[in-house]
């Protein structure tokens, strides 16, 4: 063989073997990993995944393209709305359907609330990882208050299902800019909470601070996007680099950090929560007037070709590769998620390191398992 | 001063003497010992089950949310709910456990604790047995607790149970040695191992005001270092949720895992217990000296009041720490120990007899 | 490097090569011989410098099996598809590039497992997702399962 694996890994006959999950409370799911211990320090770390397979690209290929946008919402459940954000642009662009503007900027907000929505959550269960309880109450508290617009709007609070290819489903509420905009006043008065509550404290630096360090050529070799690849200064938001919806129209930072530390990771999200709502914003006041959808036909069929549409969810890249041989199905639909790259860097970054270590390595990459196994 | 009308010494020779004139002294030993543990049995379970309430409001209130608010007014029975519900649970048996290890865990975890109550001073006069070296007795029981918890994870069979048993072994060594530092620093300014002496030496004033900035120092060692040795957050590695699902007691369910759990919640108001007694007073009432008609006032407040009172506070200052802290690592837990307390605790022992040595304390 | 000139240096590196069209992407269709070194060249060469690969999919065309990548450079900005097929159904194979995206060892694990797509040189190659005495390639347009797919 030509290339040097230098962390393949080796096992030994008498490793002192430990599972960690399937039903495991900080693997945030159906996931597994294999560790081998030394002590209290891991040795490496095979992750085993599969566990909530559902065979989606499978199901894809029997369903009619409207439908798909109900099975993307169940991958990555937190960012769902994006998910479906990315099948839509993506038979949009196959069909050369130019959306109203309306919809464009509703999707973005929608998006950026997602995003928020998301990083509480995972803020939430980071704390919990490294054993601060209160945390997630916090966190959860002020999630809530996005879930409600969400429902408001939707009629659901997690998995909308708005987006559909032309379009949304239903026009937004009459409230919906009002709240947002009492939301973004709550939210920038409690999230230095956040800050007090667990960034500034001393343990949770000593525990973040230099663990987990992810060079930014792994991360980009490994595909590591999102947070986790911006964390070790991988400039690789899609929303920047190849704009969709109305990110063109939006004055935003992308977040980088360099130390690619666990802490880094921390701090970009963080920061992403300053930013999204500086997207929120300079939006939610300006949605132009029009139709809520496109004139499309009722059954959508894509010409014959192949079609890749990349999003920036929550946890990273998303892209979806629709194959069309010119059917009302697709022909074949792959799904690239951000977790399944993100998930297979953990034993090169948190190998060597000890357990505690690694749950808080792996909450700092805010795995969704789903997401991996599709 | 006086304190008679709190005083329970005559209360209790009372009962001896009409034990004593009815039977012959064996027996009423033995109904001594029997009445003296039916209370403490009782003592134990109320406080027990009113910890882990006041745990689950506390961390509620911090938390922003309610907490038990159902069973009976504010919630006053639900743990009285939780404990039917876990006596009730199936004892799980698992296949390849040393049973009689596994079974005899909860006991030697239960047993420990209950040991130490017995040396705790709740009034004058009120404690089971008032040893001349009650601070060395409370300091040898309330090790042996670890000796169960080394014995249900290792005889659990489980690769969690083990690591988490592990780690609270090496956790509580090396925290008893603050834990007994700090202590010993009060015996230094009292000039007695006899808890109830080290109270009566605090009748003018507590030891954490008369011995002021070295005995604040060992008062927050001793705060730090007692909640290490309890395995309570910010350092339950023993247990550790996220990354050991639940450390030694992984394994266990029902009744036995009730025990541990009521264990923890005694031990915790035990090292409160003897943060009140030695540091704070004990059950004696706040005095100024020269301030008679205050302290004339506090004397009316009963002393049990103290007591309970100064325990809650230190039990409520752990409760604070743990649902505020994020958890530590094992490495750190140690360094922390043997790196800055340690060192720091032995320093203030010989500021402590220098102070002691000139008399620079408040007399 | 524009489009054009990918063109070109794609056809100076390895015979055979076509380029379909393609809408969104440049495409490149060439002999799966010669997959690992072109791989490597557009990786390592400082005009091209494909380092990320943000996406490795198979793909059952019905008669042929093809693997698609696409490339990106972080530095340079330009993308890139490549594609290579297959018609042998019964024994499949391409060369890894894992040694050269260290992504891909697990999207081709994840091809392996659903499409039975063998990749030689791979150093872990396992099923990903389904168990390990599954039978079949599920996402294969020939795989029958008749008591859990129902056909409409």
């Amino acid at each position: 063989m030509e290339e040097v694996f230098q962390d393949v890994i080796i096992k030994n006959s008498d490793d002192y073997i430990i599972n960690m999950g399937p039903q495991h409370p900080s693997t945030h799911g159906v996931l597994r990993f294999e560790l081998c211990l030394k002590g209290e320090i891991v040795k490496y770390i095979i992750p085993h995944c599969g566990y909530i397979h559902r065979g989606i690209e499978k199901m894809c290929e029997k369903d009619t393209y409207q439908q798909i946008i109900h099975l993307t919402d169940r991958f990555d459940y937190l960012s769902a709305h994006i998910n479906n954000e990315a099948v839509s642009i993506a038979v949009e662009n196959a069909l050369e359907v130019e959306v109203p503007e309306r919809v464009k900027y509703i999707r973005t907000i929608i998006a950026e609330l997602n995003r928020i929505a998301s990083h509480q959550l995972w803020w939430c269960a980071f704390g919990m990882d490294l054993g601060a309880l209160t945390t997630f109450f916090y966190g959860l508290r002020d999630r809530e208050r996005i879930l409600d617009i969400f429902e408001e709007s939707f009629g659901s609070r997690l998995i909308h299902s708005v987006n559909c290819p032309g379009g949304l489903m239903y026009d937004i509420h009459p409230n919906f800019q009002q709240k947002i905009k009492d939301f973004i006043k709550y939210f920038r008065k409690v999230l230095p909470e956040y800050d007090q509550l667990l960034t500034d404290n001393v343990i949770f630096q000593v525990r973040s601070k230099g663990m987990g360090v992810m060079s930014k050529a792994d991360a980009i070799s490994y595909g590591v996007t999102g947070p986790c690849g911006r964390g070790s200064g991988f400039s690789c938001d899609v929303r920047k680099n190849h704009p969709y919806s109305a990110y063109s129209k939006v004055d935003f930072k992308e977040i980088l950090f360099t130390e690619g530390d666990t802490f880094a990771r921390y701090k970009v999200r963080i920061e992403e929560m300053w930013e999204s709502m500086k997207i929120l914003e300079q939006l939610v006041d300006n949605i132009p007037e029009g139709n809520y959808t496109a004139k499309m036909k009722p059954i959508i069929k894509l010409p014959v070709g192949e079609f890749f549409q990349r999003v920036e969810t929550a946890r990273g890249e998303l892209g979806v590769f629709i194959v069309s041989d010119g059917n009302k199905t697709p022909l074949r639909v792959k799904f690239r998620t951000p977790n399944f790259s993100n998930l297979f860097i953990i034993n090169k970054i948190a190998s060597g390191n000890k357990i505690a270590d690694l749950v808080a390595i792996s909450g700092s990459l805010d795995l969704v398992i789903p997401d991996i196994d599709r | 001063m006086n304190f008679s009308i709190y005083d329970f010494t005559s209360f209790t020779k009372w009962i001896d003497n009409a034990l004593n004139s009815s039977m012959s002294p064996g027996w009423a030993i033995l109904v001594e010992l029997v009445i003296i543990g039916i209370v403490f049995i009782a003592f134990y379970a109320v406080i027990g089950l009113y910890l882990v309430l006041a745990e689950r409001k506390v961390c509620a209130l911090i938390q922003n949310r309610l907490g038990p608010n159902r069973v009976g007014p504010i919630g006053m029975f639900q743990t009285i709910a939780d404990l039917i519900k876990l006596l009730m649970k199936e004892l799980i048996e698992i296949k390849h456990a040393d049973k009689f290890l596994f079974n005899l865990a909860p006991f030697i975890v239960i047993i420990a604790s209950f040991m130490a109550i017995a040396a705790l001073p709740f009034a004058k006069g009120l404690h089971a047995i008032d040893l001349n070296i009650g601070i060395f007795y409370l300091f040898a029981v309330s090790s042996l607790g670890v000796i169960g918890i080394l014995l249900s994870g290792w005889s659990s069979n489980s690769k969690y149970s083990l690591i988490g048993a592990i780690r609270s072994g090496a956790q509580v060594v090396s925290y008893e040695l603050s834990v007994g530092l700090a202590l010993l620093s009060v015996v230094i300014f009292s000039g007695t191992m006899q808890l109830s002496g080290i109270v009566e030496s605090q009748a003018n004033g507590w030891w954490i005001i008369k011995g002021h900035i070295p005995a604040i120092i060992s008062f927050l060692i001793f705060l730090v270092a007692s909640t290490a040795e309890t395995n309570r957050g910010p350092f339950d590695l023993a247990e550790a949720e996220s990354e050991l699902t639940a450390g030694f007691h992984t394994e266990y369910s029902g009744i036995k895992f009730a025990f541990f759990f009521l264990a923890e919640y005694m031990n915790m108001f035990i090292v409160a217990a003897i943060a009140a007694t030695v540091f704070l007073g004990g059950w004696m009432p706040f005095h100024i000296q020269g301030w008679e008609g205050m302290n004339n006032v506090m004397d009316y407040i009963p002393p049990f009041i103290w007591f309970f009172g100064k325990t809650i506070f230190v039990i409520l200052v752990m409760m604070w720490f743990k649902w505020t802290f994020p958890r530590l690592r094992i490495d750190q837990l140690l360094t922390l120990e043997w790196k800055y307390l340690l060192p720091i605790n032995l320093m203030n022992i010989v500021l402590i007899a220098f102070i002691v040595l000139m008399g620079w304390y408040i007399k | 490097m524009t489009n054009d000139e990918l063109k070109f240096v794609v056809s100076e590196w390895v015979a055979g090569v076509e380029f379909p069209e393609n809408k969104q992407y440049l495409e490149v269709l060439f002999p799966a011989e010669s997959l690992h070194k072109l791989a490597k060249l557009l990786k390592e060469t400082s005009e091209t410098d494909f380092d990320y690969l943000f996406c490795l999919s198979g793909v059952d065309y019905g008669k042929q099996f093809a693997v698609v990548y696409h490339l990106e450079s972080t530095t340079l900005k330009h993308e890139l598809v490549l594609k290579v097929k297959t018609d042998d159904r019964t024994n499949p194979n391409f060369d890894t590039v894992c040694g050269i995206w260290r992504t891909a060892e697990w999207f081709e694990r994840e091809v392996f497992d659903l499409y039975g797509i063998k990749f030689n040189n791979h150093p872990d190659l396992r099923r990903l997702f389904l168990p390990e005495d599954w039978v079949g390639y599920p996402l294969r347009k020939d795989f029958k399962d008749e008591l859990n797919i129902i056909e409409r």
